[in-house]
């Protein structure tokens, strides 16, 4: 499974010719999970050269993982986190000159959710990283989760490391692992209420103090014009 | 004090009187000495082997630093922690410090000990009262009430007692070639020893006791708690160790204490293995010259040894309080007992 | 429109903060439970760790980060992608250059946008010098947290060099904001090559005389061999990276194996340092035999920038297409990523940074059990992390 030099070559091509860039190297890991797993792949994505993404149903999420850890020689764990893609109720709480000029100033209304590569059916979804170290690729795995049920199986059976990862995606989106050793707040405070990284959590500092926007040089000292066309407050 | 009387005149100074002079020269010249060890050492010296200057703005070139520490921790809150048992919370440095003052009673400067008794038990009056140290700390350790200081005082009880066997086993080498326990003849003797045959100068005992030397510097090393034997106050683990809640004149009583002794113990060494306040330059040993020359060679030989312990401080790692027990159990006391035997069947054989 | 905070969250909030401040005190009957920080000169920063005590040895050690998050993932939301680089800057505070660099690498590849040769160069020389002004502090601290003082003054002193030049390329010794989307922001002043090359001649010195007063000392040996041994299958199950892992003996460095496009390490000669111990001492020892090779690709870079633009064409203002990306590079604490998904905006929707000092720290309760207390301070030293990077 070269897949970096799979990829030079492919980069080559495609500087030359029309035809598609294709990653035999990631391809193939990707028949070879799909042939164990079958209808549990939901969703993939491969980045030719670069990367793949792997969405898996809820139910294989260890399972998926154990197989990239044994059978794919994935045995580094590198990350695991949440993804809430829901559009931010607060808007960008950018309300600068940069927005003015690009956007226009009238009121913007929630565009729809979308999802990343790979799909996703809901507004949460937890994804995880791991990575061949003798190979030299790595794997995104993806899973959804429903809107009523925020849980999934927790990793660390597979990999010790995912207890740290698990706490604090637990304490930032509200997901629960289920069978996690030692579910406790990682970063945050002990009786700290809400889930921080979820979209509907307001950022204090914005709702506080609103951006200025971009704010021109201010005047020197006993100079009373005021320069800047920026809004200032 | 017979003598300086006559260089006086004919004055004989009562008992209480001489006793009197005797405390003030050993009130002025603990701190003195504790002040020069600390200015010339920890600052300058300390600051020259890390390649910075050290402390500048105090005085000209800083020298006055120390008399600024002095005052900075004088006027310091004088915090007593609240569940600290208070009355041996702040006994505790006098209790150091008491062991400090009774150290300089047994040190020689000149022939005629112009302030200090000659001991008949000289080395093992040092040796004795220089334990005394060890329950100041645990009273310390454990008065203070905080988990660090407890550990710090548990620690500094087993190294400073684990040292102090080779310490002892050490003496005990340059007690046998002397014949003495009484520091003054142990010096006496060095005057008169001609290892080698009786040619050359009188040699002090380090060329024949160099084990011994170096079982007994890091004996001292780890009695001053001084890097790589500083466990009890290991500052980046248990900041401070048993010192830890101690502020103000308290705290400056710990490190006036601790400079003190160092003072002390090199002035030790040098006494024992060094040759005290004696140099060969052919001076005959009636000569009045020697109460002026002794106390200066001797200060000199204390201001090298000080060197050597505080080089050793700031250039190695420390142990471990499992290798630090290791090392004074299995490798000091075993060399300590080898070279005694040695010596032993040495002076039988040569005298 | 603002949402305030409701009353009974801000009460809970003190609460939690007066509980977490009160420091046990209390004997207990069995064993001891030790607080070491969060205010501590061992830590390298607000770390708190709180370990159960037999005596001396450790019965269970657990870190408790946390005291400096201030919530990067959420403030990269609100800003736009050039003013991600400033925050993200104060990561690794000590080699905070390395931290812009897998960012704009992720931003650069959803742009479809290549920097040109000159500005990659300099990227990485620049990248290099951060891991030196970082490790060169690790080996001073080092000797701090054993005990021998003098070495944390010829580390700071020797780091000068190299952060004087990277001030006088970025103006800024600690915190460059140096690296653009497209390239990056100035170009060398006049005559910094041969002062560089001085500046790298001076830290293969201080490895030499580190390796003479620190590493080669008995007394540290004794206090790092054989101290907290991580077998190779349980770093690669935590996510160590950098030195720590390659201390355990395996072989992977990011930047060979899956240097990201926009990194010139493919035209250096080098070499990646392993060893197979998993001690202390092993840990210490490769970031020294680092800080050489570093020195020397950075020789190498340096004889040969191209010349050319700084800046490849970038719109004034930046908008990434829709897409995920993510990039990790070999920062000097360990490998470093940046899981960018962006929504085709000015600001990014989520990026998730995936910092090296957390997995780094998160084996400590496990490689902590049954040693004393003073070889928990030598594991930590060993493992290195910076406060700002497991905190994000």
């Amino acid at each position: 499974m070269s897949s970096s030099e799979t990829a030079t070559d492919t980069d080559t091509d495609a500087a030359t010719a029309e035809a598609p860039l294709r990653d035999e190297g990631r391809e193939a890991t990707l028949a070879q999970v799909t042939e164990v797993f079958g209808d549990a792949i939901v969703g993939s994505h491969i980045r030719p050269g670069d990367d793949l993404w792997i969405r898996v149903v809820r139910d294989s999420w260890v399972d998926v993982h154990e197989f990239a850890s044994r059978r794919l020689g994935c045995t580094y764990f590198s990350f695991l986190s949440g993804l809430d893609w829901l559009p931010s109720p607060f808007g960008r709480d950018m309300d600068s000159q940069e927005d003015i000029i690009t956007q226009g100033t009238e009121a913007k209304e929630l565009p729809p959710m979308t999802t990343g590569y790979a799909g996703g059916d809901t507004r949460f979804q937890v994804f995880s990283r791991l990575n061949s170290t003798s190979e030299a690729f790595g794997i995104t795995f993806k899973t959804d989760l429903p809107d009523d049920d925020l849980s999934v199986r927790t990793l660390v059976p597979v990999f010790l490391g995912a207890a740290w990862h698990e706490r604090e995606a637990r304490e930032m989106f509200g997901f629960t692992f289920v069978g996690h050793p030692y579910p406790v707040n990682l970063y945050l405070p002990g009786a700290f209420e809400g889930h921080p990284l979820r979209k509907d959590f307001p950022l204090l500092s914005r709702r506080v103090k609103p951006w200025p926007g971009i704010v021109d040089v201010e005047p020197m000292p006993g100079d009373d014009s005021a320069d800047g066309d920026g809004d200032a407050e | 004090m017979t003598t300086v009387a006559t260089i006086l005149g004919d004055v004989t100074p009562s008992y209480w009187q001489s006793t009197l002079l005797r405390v003030l020269i050993v009130g002025i010249v603990v701190p003195t000495g504790a002040l020069v060890l600390a200015i010339a050492f920890l600052f300058k010296v300390m600051a020259w082997m890390q390649s910075r200057l050290g402390p500048y703005e105090a005085g000209p070139k800083g020298l006055l630093q120390l008399v600024a520490e002095v005052g900075k921790w004088l006027q310091k809150e004088d915090l007593v922690p609240q569940g600290a048992d208070r009355i041996v919370f702040k006994a505790a440095p006098f209790v150091i410090l008491a062991s400090t003052f009774l150290l300089y009673a047994a040190l020689p400067t000149g022939p005629d000990p112009a302030w200090a008794t000659s001991l008949p038990t000289g080395i093992y009056f040092v040796l004795a009262v220089g334990s005394i140290s060890v329950i100041g700390v645990l009273m310390a350790g454990w008065a203070s009430a905080n988990k660090y200081a407890l550990i710090g005082g548990i620690r500094a009880a087993g190294q400073l007692i684990a040292y102090e066997l080779p310490m002892v086993l050490a003496a005990v080498g340059v007690v046998v070639l002397s014949g003495s326990l009484n520091l003054q003849e142990i010096v006496m003797a060095q005057t008169q020893f001609h290892a080698f045959g009786d040619w050359g100068p009188a040699l002090p005992f380090i060329v024949v006791q160099l084990p011994l030397f170096v079982v007994f510097m890091a004996a001292v090393q780890a009695e001053l708690s001084q890097s790589p034997f500083d466990m009890p106050i290991a500052e980046s683990e248990i900041v401070s160790g048993y010192q830890v809640e101690y502020s103000g004149f308290r705290f400056l009583v710990f490190f006036l204490a601790e400079f003190a002794t160092a003072f002390g113990f090199a002035a030790i060494v040098s006494t024992l293995f060094l040759g005290g306040w004696y140099l060969p330059i052919g001076l005959d040993l009636d000569s009045p010259l020697w109460y002026v020359l002794g106390p200066i060679i001797l200060f000199t030989k204390i201001m090298i040894v000080s060197f050597i312990v505080f080089w050793v401080r700031f250039s190695y790692p420390r142990f471990r309080e499992d290798q630090l027990q290791k090392l004074a159990w299995k490798w000091m006391i075993p060399i300590s007992l080898a070279w005694i035997t040695v010596t032993s069947v040495a002076v039988v054989v040569w005298q | 429109m603002t949402a305030t905070v409701p009353d009974n969250q801000q009460l809970a909030y003190v609460a939690a903060k007066a509980a977490d401040a009160r420091v046990n005190v209390e004997f207990e009957s069995e064993g001891m439970t030790l607080n070491i920080g969060p205010q501590h000169p061992a830590t390298h920063g607000t770390l708190r760790i709180v370990a159960k005590l037999d005596g001396e040895q450790v019965v269970s050690c657990e870190p408790i980060p946390g005291y400096m998050h201030r919530g990067y993932e959420k403030l990269t939301e609100v800003r736009t992608y050039p003013q991600v680089t400033t925050l993200v800057n104060r990561l690794d505070w000590v080699g905070s250059f390395a931290n812009e660099v897998p960012f704009i690498l992720a931003a650069e590849k959803l742009m479809d946008v290549e920097a040109p040769p000159r500005a990659q160069h300099i990227r990485t020389i620049l990248f290099e010098m951060s891991r030196l002004a970082n490790i060169v502090l690790f080996l001073g601290d080092l000797g701090a947290q054993m005990g021998g003082v003098t070495a944390v003054f010829y580390g700071f002193r020797d780091r000068e060099f190299v952060l004087n030049q990277i001030e006088a390329v970025t103006g800024g010794r600690f915190h460059p904001n140096f690296d653009r989307i497209g390239g990056i922001k100035d170009d060398l002043p006049k005559g910094w090559i041969a002062e560089t090359k001085v500046a790298m001649d001076k830290v293969l010195a201080f490895c030499d005389q580190i390796e003479d007063l620190l590493i080669g000392n008995e007394i540290f040996q004794m206090r790092a061999r054989g101290v907290g041994v991580i077998p190779a299958d349980i770093a690669l199950s935590y996510g160590l990276s950098g030195a720590n892992l390659r201390a355990s003996g395996v072989d992977w460095d990011t930047r060979r194996d899956n240097c990201a496009p926009g990194l010139v390490y493919d035209k250096v000669d080098w070499k990646v340092i392993t060893h197979p111990d998993g001690d202390s001492f092993a840990r210490c020892w490769v970031r020294l035999q680092e800080v050489r090779e570093s020195a020397k690709i950075c020789q190498q870079l340096l004889d040969t920038i191209p010349a050319g633009p700084i800046m490849a064409k970038v719109p004034r203002i930046i908008k990434v297409p829709e897409g995920e990306a993510y990039v990790e590079t070999e920062n000097p604490l360990g490998v470093m990523g940046y899981y960018v998904v962006s929504k085709g905006e000015l600001t990014p929707f989520r990026v998730k940074i995936r910092t090296p000092s957390f997995n780094n720290i998160s084996v400590v309760p496990w490689v902590a059990k049954g040693v004393y207390v003073p070889d928990v301070i030598t594991i930590l030293a060993s493992l290195y992390f910076i406060l700002g990077d497991i905190d994000k």
